[in-house]
């Protein structure tokens, strides 16, 4: 944490009551938002929730029907022009330019962040060979994969240092190798000092990257917290087990139910059975319990073909906070405000 | 591509070269107004560049009109192509002009629907850069269809009596004109937000424009509403007053005043109106 930008009182973001309605869709419904300098805020939801629509009004591209947010001090309505010039965007909704290459689109983007030809030349050059993208360079964007072309998107976003960076979904899409270049990016960018609001809808990519992290859904934020909180609430995953004998299933059924408390799941396979795990409140490892768990299978003579814990899905997670599965229910505001 | 380097590249280094970066790069200047309009021109032209497509409007509008427009009416009109082309030339260089603006505003529509037009907004650069860049470009544009234009007429054989400042003078008028008619474009591109829309809505505007006017034939065998109309259609006036400037006829003074003022209108009621529709935000 060493170049944390100038030390205000303020937060990065302090959003109060926000709404936006496009036609019939509350697409924000009103969300309360703090988001602490220097930090990775995660914002998870399904497709439609809100989040893009959230982001957008923050980077002040649209106006909020109703409510207040300061964006790094600054009114988001009345402030646009202090905001733009420290905070940076990307994502789907605000592209790159697909004819031009990639070094003609840091260029450009230099020349209308103020740098001199000679100082934007420059940093284009350090932030290619920094995001390993030097090769491609010349190449029109069009005919970059997936994983090149988002670090494009974020080297371009840092052609001058934001004091925030607005993420939307930087992996949606991406294989998990790619995936994982664009995570330890966003680890170094934070690093850094910069504060990272991103989007997933993705579990695990909130996990792994964001210090707070809230749930959206239907334009209302449904739940806040740490990962380890959120976790707590959402259980660790889900244990798949597979038997040898379907005769078995009732007896299995009983130990797991009375080992890891929980509700288990019959599966359409008369061999397999699944349960929500839930993180154990006394800080016993999820592997502990589970092992303790096929212990007294095997000690209850029901043999085992097969074990798995998963990680838990957004659906699981959506199921456990909000009580219904992340299906795709809103429509996407993006057709509408696209 | 060398992606896997950076997986298997010791973390601690390439965190080391972006935390430098990043430092480096916190120097804040806000771009100039020129320099950034002068950037987004710069980049329509990296446009071109890339995918010459994108001429495809500046250069085939101006060579199908021109040829076609001569040897069509030319003997029917005027006896022949030759004394036709003195008469049609300077308004084919307008109705060329015309045509090809629609095709600006189906690009800004284009910027809008594939997100590169929010990554300029979100920047802290002045509002009429993106617009004004535009009219750069689509300056550059029309004065290559207006050479395409006049060296075609050459070549079939106009030889225009004012010379070339009556064709430079004629070509300046008409580009200017064609410039407040980007405006237009633009403010219909950032209200629908389709190409397709733009040029539809851009065609049932021109086209009635620039036939029911005195481009191909003089107005005087004209039914008497249609008259009525051509007098007042501002495509009239801008091809009546290069038809003066090319060929150095006097009076013509009044067709070109009437140009300006109607170029200065409609910019005067298109930029404001772009600009605000450019800073709106849904």
């Amino acid at each position: 944490m060493s170049k944390k930008s100038k030390a205000g009182d303020h937060p990065a973001i302090e959003a109060h009551d926000l709404v936006k309605v496009y036609g019939e869709n509350r697409a924000l419904d009103g969300i309360d938002l703090t988001v602490r300098r220097g930090q990775v805020f995660g914002f998870l939801g399904p497709n439609g929730a809100g989040k893009t629509t959230t982001i957008r009004i923050l980077a002040t591209l649209t106006r909020p029907d109703s409510g207040t947010a300061r964006v790094l001090g600054h009114d988001v309505i009345s402030e646009r022009d202090a905001i733009r010039a420290r905070v940076a965007v990307t994502g789907q909704f605000a592209a790159l330019d697909e004819d031009l290459t990639g070094y003609e689109n840091l260029i450009i983007l230099g020349r209308l962040n103020g740098l001199s030809g000679a100082a934007g030349k420059q940093r284009a050059d350090d932030l290619l060979a920094a995001f390993e993208l030097t090769g491609a360079a010349g190449r029109p964007v069009g005919g970059y994969s997936g994983g090149m072309r988002r670090r494009l998107d974020i080297a371009a976003s840092l052609i001058v240092t934001p004091d925030l960076l607005f993420l939307d979904e930087p992996t949606t899409g991406l294989d998990p190798r790619s995936r994982s270049q664009v995570w330890e990016l966003v680890r170094q960018i934070a690093t850094a000092g910069t504060t990272v609001l991103l989007t997933t809808q993705y579990l695990e990519e909130a996990d792994q990257l964001a210090e707070q992290i809230a749930v959206i859904d239907h334009g209302r934020i449904v739940a806040e917290g740490t990962s380890a909180q959120l976790k707590s609430r959402v259980g660790s995953g889900t244990l798949h087990v597979r038997l040898l004998d379907g005769d078995q299933r009732p007896r299995a059924q009983q130990v797991l139910a009375g080992a890891l408390e929980g509700t288990v799941h019959l599966a359409a396979d008369p061999l397999a059975l699944s349960m929500l795990v839930a993180t154990p409140a006394d800080g016993t490892d999820v592997g502990r319990m589970v092992g303790r768990a096929m212990i007294q299978l095997a000690e209850a003579r029901v043999g085992v073909a097969e074990v798995a814990l998963g990680q838990p899905s957004l659906d699981e997670a959506f199921l456990a906070l909000t009580g219904h599965t992340a299906g795709p229910t809103a429509i996407d505001h993006q057709d509408v405000s696209a | 591509m060398s992606a896997p380097a950076a997986v298997t590249r010791p973390a601690a280094a390439q965190t080391h070269q972006i935390d430098i970066l990043l430092a480096a790069g916190r120097s804040r200047r806000r771009a100039g107004a020129l320099a950034a309009s002068a950037t987004f021109g710069r980049r329509a032209m990296l446009k071109i560049k890339h995918d010459p497509k994108q001429l495809v409007d500046s250069v085939a509008i101006p060579i199908l009109f021109t040829v076609l427009f001569t040897y069509l009416f030319g003997g029917a009109i005027s006896g022949s192509p030759g004394d036709y082309l003195k008469f049609l030339l300077p308004g084919v260089l307008t109705m060329s002009i015309a045509i090809v603006t629609m095709y600006g505003g189906a690009r800004l529509a284009q910027d809008v629907t594939t997100g590169a037009f929010d990554r300029f907004r979100a920047l802290s650069v002045w509002r009429g850069a993106f617009v004004l860049g535009g009219l750069l470009s689509d300056a550059a544009r029309y004065l290559f269809a207006s050479a395409i234009v006049v060296a075609l007429g050459l070549i079939m054989g106009y030889r225009p009596d004012g010379g070339a400042p009556g064709v430079l003078a004629a070509v300046a008028l008409v580009v200017a004109f064609g410039l407040s008619l980007s405006l237009l474009w633009a403010a219909v591109a950032l209200l629908v937000r389709d190409p397709a829309v733009v040029i539809s809505i851009a065609n049932v505007v021109l086209m009635p424009l620039s036939f029911a006017s005195n481009i191909f034939a003089q107005p005087g065998t004209m039914p008497g509403w249609l008259q009525a109309f051509v007098a007042v259609n501002p495509l009239s006036h801008v091809a009546t007053a290069a038809r003066g400037l090319m060929s150095n006829a006097g009076g013509t003074g009044g067709s070109v005043a009437w140009s300006l003022i109607a170029t200065a209108v409609i910019t005067a009621v298109c930029a404001p109106l772009t600009l605000r529709l450019y800073s709106r935000r849904g």
